[in-house]
């Protein structure tokens, strides 16, 4: 079957299709958001929805053939390029070329991007079927997914930089999607700004690239920051490799939402909630994971920097899993979720265990985008509601949300043989195993916290006592079809998806792991030491018993005796309120950034350097002094004849007298 | 006494300058008129003078030129004086000061 269609696409072509057809969806859908705004949508709804979900599942189809096709190459490399579709930038010291490389990496990226996003594109028809916006949410839902396909799918970081822009800006764009609503909309521009501070980082290590690249001598004529050439050029990265690896992952702390830029993803919640499944949680905040991993050699490069990666991710793991424990909106609990799993994939990325990374960030993307989803069609059900204390009980009215959420929740937890099982311990292990006992233990904690969370979230909505009044209760229904399907495919792949990564220890062979290995040198250079066997094992089992134990506790706790937390919350009032109100860190970049910076902004470059200096006396003051100066001189213009006739005299006897003498 | 050129130009220079000095103080549109006709002649003379001089016929050529332009342009500055004087009722430029800035 992929013989005949080779016989007419070629595998370059069909690569550049995986681009194409979410960019076609999001031009069909913008056309008609424009055509139809003032106007009822009508049939145009049913167009609306077979593009902006076929069009998607199309390049899902392509990724998987891709992906097919590869996985039957043996032995042989079977990564490739598509060259450059057209030189976008030629200048003499540097040439920026449009091309896409597929690889081991990239491949798994894009077939999760495309297949949870095709997923939940699925939903948002029913999710979002009421809205009158629905042309306009599709159009830049689609956008989306293509400028994300630009970022896993670049062969070169100029482009890659495209995508991870582009992504930025449908982030700002879905989460302000009700802009009418002034909180919305202040969220999008909360999150559009927090990840340019990000993104400042990002470019300083792209101009430090060009200089190594430019000192290298490397031939221009092939890009300074493509992969390939990058890679070739690796030893010349040595002296400013710490320098340009943590510049290039404060980007990633943008874009992934790491501390200290991570206030801006709770607040992302303000969008619909399939575009908090989609891109908050299962792909867009992946992409710092993606890069570190896509410049592994580079980081490699550096221990420093290395451990300031995966500091910074056990600290937001173990941090944002204490904030998750409090927050009483549903969608809130899952950001912070996000945040902490964030952080696990990036304390692998910088323990060295790369395709750890990515294996939990491809879990992470099933089971987060099922529990996000199940949240959705919760607060679908319940008309707007989102806070959990005003829930419960409603495994009786949903019972697919109900165990799906279920499945999503002990996949996170990390509960075998659940998929969140097997990516979690290989980050634990893989943190154990290379000596970073320290960082093990702030992930092991996080783990515990991390299953307590979310079953108190699956014990105060599903279970326990119903604290919805009666009539509304009669109400509550499950969610429609379009909706359901995503549900259980998601809950098919959280519970199984860990099959790509069974350690060797289990009688598996970590698939994913040696599909990557071409790619993450450093890692296959600490090759695991095989006497260890042991100790993996009473590892794994330690963290497995460890997760259930909060997994029972959180669920008996707020299932039946939810006066216990209350009680509990009194004694300890004062930790509690100082978690509760997320450490008050939103208050003290208030008070430390945003205020002094809005003071600086308003005195001193507004009122003070605009309107005094620049208003006051460059503008305004040239006019007054030409005005007072035309005043002066005027007075000159008294209109009577002979005055003139007397000044030409006086030059001319002026002139005439200089020339003779 | 042997008059030269340069009694001639003296009585030349002289008439220009009470010409000149009629035109600028006088407000009588008509005596400024008669200064500027005066004026002319001065360089009449001066002309003559140095045709004189030099044995030059075109210094002579050119007074013919003055005069004519100046007969010419007495008829047409009359015209606008008479013309101003029926518009205005007056002839005295100070009260015509239309050109104020």
């Amino acid at each position: 079957m992929l013989d005949s269609l080779y016989q007419l696409v070629s595998i370059q072509t069909l690569a550049w299709l995986i681009v194409a057809f979410p960019l076609a969806g999001a031009a069909v859908n913008a056309l008609i958001a424009v055509g139809t705004a003032k106007r009822e949508m009508g049939a145009y709804r049913g167009v609306v929805s077979f593009f902006g979900v076929f069009l998607p599942l199309l390049a899902f189809a392509a990724s998987a053939a891709i992906f097919v096709t590869m996985t039957n190459f043996e032995g042989v490399d079977p990564s490739f390029i598509t060259g450059s579709l057209l030189q976008w930038a030629v200048t003499p010291g540097l040439v920026v070329d449009i091309g896409l490389k597929i690889d081991q990496l990239s491949i798994v990226m894009a077939l999760m991007v495309t297949g949870v996003g095709t997923l939940i594109h699925l939903y948002s028809v029913g999710y979002m079927g009421h809205d009158e916006g629905y042309a306009r949410y599709f159009a830049e839902l689609n956008l989306f997914l293509f400028f994300m396909l630009v970022l896993v799918l670049a062969d070169n970081l100029i482009l890659m930089f495209v995508g991870w822009e582009g992504v930025g800006l449908c982030s700002y764009l879905l989460i302000g999607f009700w802009f009418e609503d002034k909180a919305k909309a202040r969220a999008g521009t909360k999150a559009f700004v927090v990840n340019r501070i990000g993104d400042g980082f990002f470019l300083a290590g792209l101009f430090l690239v060009y200089a190594v690249m430019a000192s290298a001598n490397a031939p221009v004529g092939s890009g300074y920051f493509n992969f390939e050439m990058m890679s070739r050029y690796n030893a010349y990265f040595v002296p400013a490799a710490t320098l340009i690896s943590l510049l290039l992952f404060g980007g990633a702390i943008g874009k992934s939402a790491q501390i200290p830029l991570y206030v801006w993803l709770p607040d992302a919640m303000a969008g619909p909630t399939p575009v908090s499944a989609l891109i908050h949680a299962a792909t867009m905040v992946t992409a710092g994971v993606y890069m570190v991993v896509r410049l592994n050699f580079i980081f490699a490069l550096s221990p420093f920097a290395l451990s300031v990666v995966a500091t910074v991710g056990a600290a937001t793991a173990l941090f944002a899993a204490t904030m998750g424990l409090t927050q009483t909106d549903i969608k809130k609990i899952l950001a912070y979720s996000t945040i902490s799993q964030l952080g696990y994939m990036f304390m692998a990325a910088g323990v060295g265990a790369f395709s750890a990374a990515i294996g939990h960030l491809v879990t992470h993307a099933f089971f987060k985008a099922l529990l996000f989803l199940c949240a959705g069609s919760v607060i679908h059900a319940m008309s707007g509601e989102q806070d959990i204390r005003n829930m419960g009980s409603l495994r009786l009215r949903m019972p697919v949300t109900c165990w799906t959420f279920v499945i999503a929740a002990l996949a996170i937890a990390g509960v075998a043989p659940a998929s969140g099982f097997f990516s979690k311990d290989a980050i634990l292990w893989q943190t154990f195993e290379r000596g970073q006992y320290g960082l093990w233990a702030v992930g092991f904690i996080a783990a515990g916290l991390t299953a307590f969370y979310i079953f108190r979230a699956v014990g105060m909505v599903f279970f326990g006592e119903s604290n919805i009044p009666p009539e509304k209760w009669k109400r509550v229904h499950e969610s429609p079809t379009s909706m359901i399907i995503p549900l259980i495919i998601l809950a098919f792949l959280s519970l199984l998806g860990g099959v790509i990564e069974v350690p060797k220890i289990l009688g598996g062979s970590d698939r994913l792991g040696a599909w990557l290995s071409r790619l993450i040198a450093y890692e296959t250079a600490h090759a695991p030491d095989p006497s260890m066997a042991a100790r993996e094992i009473i590892v794994m089992v330690i963290t497995l018993l460890w997760s259930i134990h909060f997994v029972v506790l959180g669920w008996v706790i707020y299932a039946q005796r939810r006066e216990w937390p209350d009680a509990v919350a009194k004694k300890i009032s004062i930790i509690f309120r100082l978690v509760a109100n997320k450490y008050y860190v939103d208050e003290i970049y208030d008070r430390l950034i945003v205020r002094p910076l809005n003071w600086v902004s308003t005195k001193v470059l507004w009122q003070t350097l605009d309107d005094t200096f620049i208003d006051g006396l460059a503008v305004h003051g040239t006019a007054r002094a030409v005005g007072v100066w035309a005043n002066i001189v005027s007075m000159a213009e008294t209109g009577v004849l002979q005055q003139y006739l007397l000044y030409f005299l006086i030059g001319a006897v002026v002139i005439v007298g200089y020339l003779a003498l | 006494m042997i008059i030269t050129v340069h009694h001639y130009l003296v009585l030349s220079i002289l008439l220009f300058t009470i010409g000149a000095i009629g035109v600028v103080t006088r407000r009588n549109a008509l005596i400024i008129f008669m200064s500027i006709e005066l004026m002319l002649n001065a360089v009449n003379i001066a002309f003559l003078a140095f045709a004189r001089w030099n044995l030059l016929i075109e210094g002579k050529m050119i007074v013919l030129f003055v005069l004519a332009v100046a007969a010419a342009e007495a008829a047409v500055g009359l015209g606008i004086v008479i013309s101003i004087y029926r518009n205005r009722q007056t002839v005295y430029v100070d009260e015509m000061r239309l050109l104020k800035g």
